[in-house]
């Protein structure tokens, strides 16, 4: 066993795949904290799309610049593409409401349709688009390598160097606006790092999956944490630890590396979510309380005389109380003002 | 106050001014909900914003503190003024759980310091502190209650040591012992000297520590206002035609 995974790390194709893997794994979750923070799970999707037809559009130029191989600029065409496409979306999110909706389905169907249009032009298959769907972590070149280890570190740089801006922005944006805070700019600053993380994790999970890379490891963190700050860590380790698991697996076995990845960050979600009423039921109720210096028994005026209530339970009758709160009746807090 | 004359009176009122508004009109969607509104804080002044519910107050404060823009007259503030802007609560279904120290840290942050400063923990407990609740610095806010979640964003205000405190409707929709204890809190606050404006459905609590109260609300006026424009119109649109098209008003 020990010998097979030496086996495995002198694989250069395999030292690359681990890299790119690692990389992902670290910067996706922390570009989908902010995402899941401001609703916007689905947005890696929408990008996702668009980015399909940066892919044929690379693949495209290549062909007609006779480029060897001809597939050399579908990544950077993915960049560009799901760049301004993420600029697009957050302009149209910014601008109006109800018309905006509508725009996102135009750009995301468009973007597919546009993808298979293209490549269809360029002289290639919508099978060719099949290894950006699904991924082909495998067939990572060195030019691939770089290429991740740069936007990577500009997406950590960015996620991890702005936080608490980008919190205040995601939190609360007209406070953020208020504090004379370049809220425009941070924005925009969301929408090329998730445009950046699309690009980057399509080598590993492939565009149809890339969501499921951002967000369901913030899913695992959200049932393990109580703080932003430890979401995204938590968040961005769990990244780490499925992808390169996942990707060891595929090593041994012959099934697809991005679908193995996500699987394994479900089953990591679902295993937290078993774990977690287990660790935190104790925790709970005294976490919960948001009054702990204030007595739980009530009295409510017209039960036995005004006679203080002794518990929760034996109130059930009158009034419901909800961890020191009432829903019904003019209840006071305090024994001694029940006399 | 009577209408000022441009003299020096008037410019001593300019130098002393925290935040002036003068012939303010705010335009959302296609109602016109600000007709032409002036309004002038000077430092060491309390001063109540009053009147009814979807009367244009949120809308007023909003374009003070800068998250909308006029669609003509002017917002001005002292160079570098820190505004200390307290929201009607924030939905509590933020989509990550954050601590109340992180939600306060964030009122450290101004235009060129986008990274948080060092010892910035000492001044989220400092400001937890001036609302009690230092105790609740790592508490998920959204397992605080009302009245607390409220108080978190007073202390988000704070830390930023504002030259005005803005509050939009603190009280609204939060139970009464914790309405009294947010007027112990302010009490405290206005003690040091802090500049306050403040929206408020009706006085309350903070009676005693407002210095002027100013109407904003035509169908009731209100023996202290001063909202100019003082002849003709009010400054406000028709309670019904407000009321249709300011939806920030959840409690209403």
């Amino acid at each position: 066993m020990l010998s097979e995974l030496q086996l495995m790390l002198n694989d250069p194709l395999m030292q690359r795949a681990l890299i790119a893997a690692l990389l992902v794994g670290a910067a996706a979750p922390i570009v989908g904290t902010y995402l899941v923070q401001r609703k916007l799970s689905l947005l890696g999707d929408g990008i996702g799309h668009i980015a399909l037809t940066g892919v044929a559009l690379g693949w495209l130029i290549g062909s007609m610049m006779n480029l060897r191989p001809h597939d050399i600029l579908t990544v950077p065409g993915a960049v560009v593409t799901a760049v301004i496409g993420s600029v697009l979306i957050e302009v149209v999110r910014r601008r109006g409401r109800t018309s905006g909706d509508l725009a996102l389905a135009l750009m995301f169907y468009g973007g597919v349709a546009g993808g298979v249009l293209i490549i269809g032009i360029a002289g290639g298959t919508s099978g060719n688009l099949m290894a950006y769907l699904f991924g082909s972590i495998s067939t990572v070149s060195t030019t691939d390598l770089w290429l991740t280890v740069v936007l990577s570190l500009i997406i950590l740089a960015v996620g991890i160097g702005l936080r608490a801006a980008l919190f205040a922005v995601s939190h609360d944006e007209e406070f953020a606006i208020a504090s004379g805070m370049p809220v425009w700019a941070l924005n925009m600053a969301v929408a090329v790092v998730s445009a950046l993380t699309v690009t980057v994790a399509m080598r590993v999970v492939g565009l149809l999956l890339v969501s499921a890379l951002m967000i369901v490891p913030v899913a695992v963190a959200q049932q393990l944490t109580h703080s932003f700050r430890r979401t995204m860590a938590v968040a961005s380790l769990v990244g780490v630890v499925v992808c390169v698991v996942g990707l060891t697996i595929t090593y041994w076995h012959n099934v697809s590396p991005g679908a193995t990845i996500v699987v394994l960050a479900i089953v990591v979600y679902l295993a937290a979510s078993l774990f977690r009423p287990l660790s935190h039921r104790r925790q709970a109720l005294a976490d919960r309380d948001p009054h702990p210096d204030i007595p739980d028994d009530l009295c409510v005026p017209g039960v036995d005389g005004g006679a203080p209530v002794g518990s929760a339970a034996a109130a059930g009758a009158a009034a419901a109380v909800v961890d020191g709160a009432v829903v019904d009746g003019a209840p006071t807090h305090r024994g001694e003002e029940c006399a | 106050m009577s209408a000022p004359s441009p003299t020096a009176a008037d410019a001593v009122t300019r130098a002393d001014a925290v935040i002036r508004a003068e012939g303010v009109h705010v335009r959302l969607g296609t109602s016109h909900v600000l007709r032409g509104v002036d309004l002038t804080v000077r430092r060491g002044e309390v001063v109540a914003l009053l009147g009814a519910n979807g009367s244009g107050k949120s809308t007023l404060v909003r374009t003070l503190v800068g998250v909308l823009s006029p669609a003509s007259g002017k917002v001005t503030m002292p160079d570098a003024a820190r505004v200390g802007y307290v929201p009607q609560r924030v939905s509590a279904a933020g989509g990550i759980p954050a601590t109340a120290a992180e939600v306060v840290a964030s009122g450290l942050l101004r235009p060129g310091r986008l990274r948080l400063p060092r010892g910035w923990r000492a001044q989220v407990t400092e400001a937890l502190d001036q609302v009690g609740l230092a105790d609740r610095a790592a508490a998920v806010t959204n397992h605080l209650s009302g009245g607390q979640q409220q108080r978190v964003l007073i202390a988000r205000a704070l830390v930023r040591k504002p030259d005005i405190l803005v509050l939009d409707e603190p009280v609204a929709g939060v139970d009464h012992p914790s309405q009294e204890q947010f007027a112990a809190t302010m009490s405290a606050l206005v003690d040091t000297g802090l500049t306050v404006l403040v929206v408020l459905h009706e006085l309350g609590e903070l009676a005693p520590l407002v210095t002027r109260a100013v109407d904003h609300d035509h169908v009731h006026p209100h023996p202290a206002t001063d909202l100019a424009p003082l002849a003709g119109e009010s400054g406000f649109e028709g309670l019904e035609d407000a009321t249709a098209a300011l939806t920030d008003h959840p409690l209403s």
